[in-house]
């Protein structure tokens, strides 16, 4: 998994509430059996005009100039500013790998579905909650212009504009934050509680042998 | 401590808990399909790792399997790369899988409980959201991602955070027509799509008592609507019943010894909820959505809502960019929208409980004229089978319907059963998100005796006058 500690990037706000994953990557892009690809397609039904397809050659297709990722203020962006509960809806995961394929490192929202949130962590994309009333100081920030993050880990903070007395304060929870920061496999980290896995399991046999 | 169901079932499954609070849950029941497996294995593969426990899975291709012509093999041949990907996979490392052609195939969450593989009490994990739906069994299930696939592949454990505890009550009877898919659909109008973020809910009160396991699944399935990613009903008589003699369950001694384990699988009295929603049984009417999130919900006898009684202004833009995408103005009875296409079936209420409640509805009817296409489609080959021998299939052909093969179908359109753009829906299924059923095509989500009500009539009506 790719490391998150400090990264800085341009904002792109998408101002709706809800946004689910089948609007991130639509349902028949999930054919695939890999993990990468899907940067083309994120947003697909929003960003482009005519309804597509896997097999089709995407940068041919006719793009919807007033979708918010086709817009050139906002080219390059690599913060996405989302509002309450994104992310719901399905499990795939293929909605963080492609915005994170796209280039997306983070999500900043006032709120996000679990699954989702807890997907991203696996994939070194960061899910930043922030209060509602500062989403919408961002968005003001960001409507029409360029809004450049400077995004912490380590610290928990985002600095707007590189402005040390514009800072925002975000929570993350530690072992989330531990594997991040070292880019860690959490399947590595289980493993070495091998011994407790098979303890509970010779336990659980004598109790409940109905489960195995 | 006075415990609640989930506590109960999580304290039970803990191998270990570190001083953050995170907890490594250990995984009883582990159900595979095609879409969000294939990283997975390769994950596996790429890491030298071998399954923990083989025993625990049991995969099932449903997602973009097609529902027609099944003998011709598969004809997309993206799905096809990835539906031969399960069945390699399953065969290299041992897992159980029901391949296309086996009558047990079907929605993972419907051959789950109809095999047995989910026991009261399991903890359940899938790549797939609506996971959830085998809480009705007093499990604790839920939707993982493709990562996590992978970590209980590989760990047979879960990496977890402790969710809340949420308890919604439905107090009293429920009216006569009033369905599972009616209850969960005004519970999610009444708490929203986030509403249960992070908790996992227990429905209970006698509304939920009153419903039979599969109405029970209908609720759990859609918890995740709710934001929660897990629902759960405590145990009881009927629980047992359905469970016993399924080829996946306990015999004998081990049956015994699990019925007496399984009576504790209830709340505590006294338990405390972080949250309580109670809602009045008798209240609730017949539900259909009307715009592109699940908590866009209204009963029957009510009108299109208008955005302008809202004082939110998120809000507000939501219920306008709604109606826009629906293309159905403020204030229209419900029972004005006309239809295009009825689906009938996804995890939500492809059983045979459901197809009996739509063939009762279409029974020596027409599907009306306006209605391009209205499809049944059974949540396996076993209640496909079982509903042939009631005569199901002969009453739905009869009307016009289609009468199709086990699999997710239209519910998220992979394969070919879709809507096309602009095309109106009534369906069973689960999520009204734009473009969910295909591009540009308007979902409103009903239960299956609503969705064969609007398929008769051509528009919505109010099925308990029918
Ligand atoms: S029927 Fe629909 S919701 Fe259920 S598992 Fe299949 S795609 Fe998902």
């Amino acid at each position: 998994m790719e490391k998150f500690t400090q990264h800085n990037g341009l904002v792109i706000p998408l101002d709706r509430p809800n946004v689910d994953t089948d609007a991130i990557i639509p349902k028949q892009y999930l054919k695939s059996v890999k993990r990468t690809g899907f940067g083309p397609n994120l947003f697909d039904d929003w960003r482009y005009l005519e309804p597509g397809e896997p097999d089709m050659d995407h940068s041919k297709r006719t793009v919807n100039t007033d979708f918010v990722l086709n817009k050139p203020e906002y080219a390059g962006g690599s913060i996405l500013l989302a509002r309450e509960n994104f992310g719901c809806g399905s499990s795939r995961e293929h909605a963080v790998w492609a915005l994170t394929d796209y280039g997306i490192r983070s999500v900043i929202a006032s709120s996000f579905a679990d699954i989702f949130f807890n997907n991203s962590f696996k994939n070194g994309l960061l899910p930043i909650v922030l209060k509602e009333n500062v989403i919408d100081e961002l968005f003001a920030l960001s409507a029409g212009k360029e809004l450049q993050l400077t995004i912490d880990l380590d610290s928990q903070r985002v600095v707007v504009n590189g402005d040390s007395s514009l800072v925002y304060d975000f929570d993350v929870d530690e072992f989330k934050k531990y594997c991040l920061l070292n880019g860690l496999d959490d399947i590595g980290l289980t493993l070495q509680h091998a011994d407790d896995i098979r303890a509970y399991e010779k336990k659980r046999k004598a109790e409940a042998p109905w489960l195995f | 401590m006075a415990r609640t169901l989930y506590d109960k079932v999580w304290d039970a499954h803990l191998v270990r808990q570190e001083n953050d609070g995170t907890g490594l849950l250990y995984i009883d029941r582990h159900l595979v399909h095609e879409v969000t497996s294939p990283q997975a294995f390769e994950g596996l593969r790429l890491a030298n790792r071998k399954p923990w426990r083989v025993d625990s899975i049991l995969a099932v291709p449903d997602h973009n399997i097609p529902t027609v012509g099944r003998n011709e093999g598969i004809s997309d041949p993206v799905a096809k790369i990835q539906l031969e990907t399960l069945d390699n996979n399953c065969d290299e490392f041992g897992v159980t899988e029901f391949k296309m052609d086996d009558i047990r195939q079907g929605i993972v969450h419907v051959i789950g409980p109809e095999q047995g593989a989910t026991l009261p009490g399991m903890t359940v994990v899938c790549g797939d959201s609506h996971t959830s739906t085998h809480g009705a069994f007093g499990a604790l299930a839920h939707g993982i991602g493709t990562s996590e696939v992978e970590h209980v592949l590989a760990t047979q454990c879960l990496i977890q955070n402790k969710m809340k505890n949420m308890l919604v009550n439905i107090e009293g009877p429920v009216g006569k027509g009033v369905t599972a898919k009616d209850i969960v659909l005004r519970i999610i109008g009444e708490i929203g799509t986030a509403g249960g973020t992070g908790c996992a809910i227990e429905f209970a009160g006698q509304g939920i008592r009153d419903l039979s396991i599969e109405g029970r699944m209908t609720v759990c399935n859609m918890a995740i609507e709710g934001g929660a990613r897990a629902g759960m009903v405590a145990v009881d008589e009927k629980t047992i019943e359905y469970v016993k003699d399924r080829p996946f369950a306990p015999k004998g001694d081990d049956w015994d010894k699990a019925v007496v384990a399984w009576q504790d699988l209830k709340s505590d009295d006294d338990a405390v909820f972080d949250q309580v929603v109670n809602i009045d049984g008798a209240s609730i009417e017949p539900q259909v959505t009307w715009g592109t999130s699940p908590e866009m919900v209204v009963g029957v006898g009510d009108s299109v809502p208008n955005p302008a009684t809202e004082n939110e202004a998120v809000k507000r833009s939501g219920m306008e960019a709604a109606l826009a995408y629906m293309d159905i103005v403020a204030d229209a009875p419900i029972t004005s929208i006309n239809v295009d296409k009825v689906f009938i079936g996804s995890c939500t209420n492809s059983r045979i409980e459901d197809l009996r409640a739509a063939a009762e509805i279409a029974e020596g009817k027409k599907v009306a004229a306006n209605i391009t296409l209205a499809m049944v489609v059974p949540g396996s080959g076993l209640v496909k089978q079982q509903a042939e021998q009631e005569g199901l299939d002969k009453i739905f052909l009869e009307a016009g319907f289609e009468w199709r093969e086990p699999g997710c179908s239209m519910c998220l359109a992979m394969n070919a059963d879709r809507l096309e753009p602009g095309e109106r829906c009534a369906s069973t299924s689960n999520r009204n998100f734009e473009g969910r059923q295909g591009k540009g095509g308007r979902t409103h989500l009903v239960s299956p005796a609503m969705a064969a009500g609007a398929a008769i009539a051509g528009h919505f009506v109010d099925v308990r006058e029918m």
